[in-house]
């Protein structure tokens, strides 16, 4: 039995169902960043594997770019929080409905 | 056989650690099984053998971003959120979405069996995952986007640093 190309992707897929489910279910800003980080890492397996299964080295390229966005929208998620615990003093999302009325 | 009993144990882990991240209180606790959760998955890399992007997933996400996570949650001294005991229906919803999206992507992996590629050698793969290859198709055919990434980073930080001062300007 050989290590196929879709137990790649089948992890792929669940990981990024398990990032899905935290960003939708936990009210924690910063819990639903990280579970933003662990749906770009479910797209990098995908395009690593597909990338080593064709033999093209572009999909690897792309994931450097992916991490280097990621790494964007960390510092300015993070930086989001801060000014937006500055004001409220909480980071639950459900506090957070200045434009909602 | 040790290849895929490697990948078993990567992928458990893998999971696992994000699991732990969704359910773990303290969001502490959460970074921290998310740290696993990467680590694994630049096992799970060097199981591809793409050695270059498994270092540079160790160094940039375990390392660099995770390390700004932990410094953001300690700085602002968090607590654990209450708990809600009220039943809230979007948890409902989002529990429907979030397994339909699971059974959507499974059915895709599992109807398209027969269109994915032929799996390459081992050479072809290991000397395609390394620095050498990718340098030359970073430095080459990409240049122009690798520039733009640079730009996209500089403006975050500036971002960062505007959004976090003291004074809103």
């Amino acid at each position: 039995m050989d290590i196929t190309l879709n137990w790649y992707l089948y992890l792929s897929a669940i990981l990024f169902t398990m990032g899905v489910i935290g960003f939708l279910f936990r009210r924690d800003v910063i819990v639903m960043l990280m579970s933003i980080e662990l749906m770009l890492n479910a797209v990098n397996i995908t395009l690593v594997a597909l990338s080593q299964a064709m033999g093209n080295p572009s999909g690897q390229i792309l994931v450097f770019f992916v991490m280097a966005v990621a790494a964007a929208e960390a510092a300015i998620g993070l930086a989001l929080v801060i000014a937006a615990f500055r004001g409220k003093l909480t980071i639950d999302v459900t506090e957070f409905n200045l434009f909602k009325y | 056989m040790a290849a895929q009993i490697l990948f078993f144990v990567l992928a458990t882990v893998a999971i696992f650690g994000a699991f732990g991240m969704l359910v773990s209180r303290n969001p502490v606790n959460s970074a921290l099984w998310l740290i696993l959760n990467l680590f694994c998955v630049a096992g799970i890399y060097l199981t591809l053998n793409a050695t270059f992007i498994a270092v540079i997933q160790v160094l940039v996400y375990a390392g660099a971003i995770m390390v700004l996570f932990l410094f953001v949650i300690m700085l602002l001294n968090l607590a654990a959120l209450p708990d809600v005991r009220r039943f809230e229906w979007r948890k409902g919803i989002a529990y429907i979405l979030s397994m339909g999206l699971l059974s959507m992507l499974s059915f895709v992996v599992t109807s398209s069996l027969d269109l994915l590629p032929e799996p390459q050698s081992l050479q072809v793969s290991a000397a395609n995952g390394t620095a050498n290859t990718l340098a030359k198709s970073l430095f080459v055919e990409f240049a122009l986007p690798f520039e733009m990434i640079g730009i996209l980073l500089l403006a975050a930080t500036v971002g960062a640093v505007m959004l976090s001062k003291r004074k809103p300007v």
